[in-house]
């Protein structure tokens, strides 16, 4: 594989990610827009679809936070993973970052002082079922970030308690997390990768939900903290959940919040 | 500004100064603020950095309640106004009624169009802080709501 190309095709990936939105999200602004009622909300609505309009026209940042770079390999069958690989793609991300003028907002978790570019994430998949590379760049705001929660639940619980809890965290989240939200739910595996699904979830098709996922997104929304938490029916867009096996003795559920501009791009290679 | 009242939607042209939490954590321990404060706004703010040609990259509000610490020194010093996102808890609602100050809501998460209303920039102090440090921000229509008013009245739940 030619790295420099690769590392350039992410340097782009990057920039796609902080200035435009997905379709999917996107779509689900727009119909929420038409649907709205509420004067206040709707125009709150109209900002948050302008502003997008106006980042990918001018290129300019969709939120000045353009967040901790997480960045999602999947090698597929016929790709071999190097440590210069992995190098290129974080090189690529933290040009992606400096050359469009985005915001350095990595620091040192105590120490903090001046900021910078390095400390993307990464996270490596193998997936023996498809061919080629998969590279998602996914820049995490922390207003949305700072309110992530994990429950571990008793394995006999019901699914109600479940719902319940990703409710409640939705509403823990409120104004501060500049909502409409995305929501992300994990379940299973072990704690850490039960927070880690969440996140995944966050990257899949945001407007195609199964039944249960309507079902708590209904809910959720019935909870009117609305746009910028100003009321009415549009508080959450869309809610998606991924499982995993678990141990026989546990049932973890975490559930991970996006704001409104959730932004992600994704790059297929062979 | 005594008549905005909860729920005021306003556009605002004036001048605004961005700080946020680790410039509110130095300006609180200095004995003299490197700018004055005295009837002077902040912007709980840092914004991306400035693309070539432009004035300043995207500059939305960040969440406010995390500067809610520091909010009393500052209206000490003549501070009458904030502007960020999400709700406040209820001490800084009641120091907002007994200073008479502000508290108002900028559109989240529009960074972009935001940016299209800011005239210039100017750095003020702690440059080494990068985004976080104090900018002077001359804004033209800046799109606001009143979320807490000079009678401490909210339009959200206290935190
Ligand atoms: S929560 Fe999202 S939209 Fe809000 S400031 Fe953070 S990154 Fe931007």
């Amino acid at each position: 594989m030619n790295l420099k190309k690769l590392k350039k095709q992410v340097q782009e990936l990057t920039a796609k990610a902080n200035f435009s939105l997905g379709s999917d999200v996107s779509g689900l602004l727009a119909k929420a827009y038409r649907l709205e009622k509420n004067k206040r909300a709707k125009n709150a609505l109209k900002q948050i679809i302008d502003n997008a309009d106006i980042a990918k026209k001018e290129r300019v940042a969709i939120c000045q936070d353009t967040g901790l770079p997480l960045i999602f390999i999947e090698a597929g069958k016929k790709i071999t993973i190097s440590n210069d690989l992995v190098e290129a793609i974080k090189q690529g991300v933290e040009d992606g970052y400096r050359k469009n003028f985005l915001r350095r907002s990595i620091v040192d978790p105590l120490k903090r002082g001046r900021s910078s570019y390095r400390g993307a994430i990464v996270h490596l998949d193998f997936t023996p079922k498809v061919s080629g590379l998969k590279i998602t760049v996914f820049p995490k705001g922390f207003g949305s970030e700072n309110k992530t929660r994990l429950k571990m639940f008793d394995p006999t619980a019901d699914f109600t308690e479940i719902e319940q809890f990703i409710v409640e965290s939705v509403q823990l989240a409120g104004a501060q997390a500049c909502p409409p939200f995305l929501v992300g739910v994990g379940i299973g595996g072990t704690s850490d990768t039960a927070l880690l699904l969440a996140k995944k979830a966050l990257i899949e098709k945001a407007n195609i939900l199964n039944s249960t996922e309507k079902k708590i997104l209904k809910k959720i929304n019935m909870l009117k903290i609305g746009p910028m938490g100003l009321g009415g029916p549009t508080t959450c867009l869309s809610v998606k959940i991924r499982t995993q096996d678990t141990h026989i003795a546990g049932l973890p559920v975490g559930v991970n919040i996006s704001c409104h501009a959730l932004r992600r791009a994704t790059l297929q290679i062979l | 500004m005594k008549y905005l009242k909860v729920g005021d939607e306003i556009l605002f042209s004036g001048v605004i100064y961005t700080a946020r939490d680790q410039a509110h954590q130095r300006l609180v321990k200095l004995k003299k603020i490197p700018f004055d404060l005295e009837g002077e706004v902040i912007y709980y703010c840092g914004p991306s950095a400035t693309p070539k040609g432009k004035v300043i990259g995207a500059c939305g509000p960040t969440t406010s309640s995390r500067m809610d610490k520091f909010v009393e020194p500052l209206l000490k010093k003549g501070l009458v106004g904030m502007i960020g996102k999400g709700g406040r808890s209820k001490s800084v609602r009641q120091l907002i009624k007994k200073y008479k100050a502000l508290y108002l809501v900028a559109p989240s998460g529009c960074g972009a169009l935001l940016a299209q209303k800011v005239i210039s920039k100017k750095i003020v102090c702690f440059k080494d802080l990068g985004p976080e440090a104090v900018y002077r921000l001359e804004v033209e229509d800046f799109p606001l709501i009143v979320a807490i008013d000079s009678f401490g009245r909210s339009i959200y739940e206290d935190l």
